[in-house]
């Protein structure tokens, strides 16, 4: 349909009025919700995080398009629910313990929820037990970690740690992200996934949460 | 000597370029027409909610190095544990932009109001900075007032969470500073309220005592690296 290309080209200019208004004249027009999500909110998402991961594009251009995303999200979302479409996925986020910087986690959040995920944001500052409770409690199976700070990236390893003690590794997986960290440093704690930057880290839970192995 | 400062918003003013910087956008770049009215509407609403303040309260070596301690969980080798030993003089500090600022970003996140909260942010990032920044040369002032011998000497912070210095460290800190009396306290995790807020010491002596070499363990991977223009700072404010 070409009012979905046009929600799409609307989204990646951050017009947020004009989305808002195409997802109610497409759904008028007859397109189930579910299109509207997957051809004209989502499809725009995936094009500002591929102009954002090659520079193209930067944050303040991501946010923008990002509320024009949540504009149509406000319309489909209700009707969505109503027909019991299931979400994408489900992932826990959340700035470990000690830590305040939390810019790049909702990055990561609201590309995901662009994506059609439903997001637990802990906030910052989380607990180790808050991450893997609100995982178990929300049946979330990825528990998104971000620090800045290289003296609070321990903590990841401990949520990792808490993971495996409970017996959840398998069914709850992790992915670290933030400015200190690497994938070599993913790999030495245990975790099962590494986010670069805000849309690997989207890329990367996408596939934990289809059951592969995040990278 | 303990002196709480009330900082003029002027002296902590932040710059586009900073803001953006900040957000990952390269200096230079031709900014889209909304978000430069974003960049300048972020800007003038931390100029109206931060109300600037912070705490300066000198300190020996002996008492410092109790701080410095903490939880005895620093790492093992640290610029600091080289630096202050040889420091002339030291200089606890805690500052902050105020509550307001923190409360509104979250607000504006709340509201789907994305890329205003992220100049805000990022504006109030960059004046606690500043702020920091404006106590640094303050103790300096005061150390002029007092008439003690200023030639070759460059004054630096430090703050616990960085360079090897615990994050716990921040408990001691508060015990010695007492920051509560300009409304910074400290969370049980050790994260400070409100959140742009910036504590350590200052430590002022020859410009050489802050020069290191990045080959510390923790410097690997540490991203920012701001060191290297922290001490070529200081070299060249060496008076």
């Amino acid at each position: 349909m070409e009012i979905l290309k046009r929600i799409a080209a609307e989204l990646e200019r951050g017009h947020d009025q004009q989305v808002g208004q195409l997802t109610r004249e497409a759904l008028a027009a007859g397109a189930a919700p579910k299109q509207v999500l997957d051809d004209g909110l989502i499809a725009g998402m995936n094009v500002v995080g591929e102009k954002f991961r090659v520079h193209e594009i930067f944050l303040p251009d991501v946010l923008l398009a990002a509320r024009a995303m949540y504009a149509g999200m406000d319309v489909v979302k209700p009707l969505l629910l109503e027909e019991e479409v299931p979400v994408a996925g489900k992932a826990v986020l959340g700035t470990v313990q000690g830590d305040l910087h939390d810019i790049g986690k909702n990055l990561v959040g609201i590309m995901l929820k662009g994506a059609g995920f439903e997001v637990i944001d802990l906030g910052n500052d989380v607990s180790p037990e808050r991450f893997v409770a609100a995982a178990e409690e929300h049946g979330a199976p990825v528990i998104g970690m971000s620090a800045l700070l290289t003296t609070t990236m321990p903590v990841m390893k401990k949520v990792v740690d808490l993971v495996r003690q409970k017996g959840l590794a398998g069914r709850i997986k992790t992915i670290v992200g933030g400015a200190p960290l690497s994938a070599d440093y993913a790999r030495e704690i245990g975790a099962d996934a590494y986010g670069y930057d805000g849309v690997s880290a989207v890329e990367r839970i996408k596939a934990l949460a289809g059951g592969g192995a995040g990278g | 000597m303990r002196e709480v400062v009330h900082i003029p918003a002027a002296a902590v003013s932040c710059r586009p370029e900073d803001v953006l910087a900040l957000q990952g956008v390269p200096r230079g770049a031709r900014l889209d027409g909304r978000i430069a009215a974003l960049l300048g509407e972020g800007i003038s609403l931390y100029e109206s909610l931060a109300e600037p303040v912070g705490v300066l309260e000198e300190v020996d070596g002996a008492e410092f190095a109790e701080v410095y301690a903490g939880a005895g969980r620093n790492e093992p080798r640290t610029p600091l544990a080289f630096i202050h030993p040889r420091a002339e003089r030291l200089c606890l500090f805690a500052v902050t932009v105020g509550g307001a600022v923190s409360l509104r970003i979250s607000e504006l996140f709340q509201a789907q109001e994305f890329a205003l909260g992220a100049m805000l942010d990022a504006a109030a990032s960059q004046g606690a900075e500043l702020c920091a920044a404006f106590l640094e040369a303050r103790y300096d002032g005061l150390v002029a007032e007092r008439g003690a011998p200023a030639a070759r000497s460059a004054y630096l912070r430090y703050s616990p969470g960085y360079c090897g210095w615990h994050v716990s460290g921040q408990k001691r800190l508060f015990q010695r500073l007492r920051p509560e009396e300009i409304g910074i306290t400290l969370r049980e995790s050790c994260l400070m309220e409100p959140l742009k807020s910036i504590s350590g010491v200052i430590a002022g002596g020859p410009a050489d005592i802050h020069d290191f070499d990045n080959d510390y363990p923790f410097c690997a991977e540490c991203r920012g690296k701001d060191c290297r223009a922290r001490i070529r700072r200081a070299l060249a404010n060496e008076r």
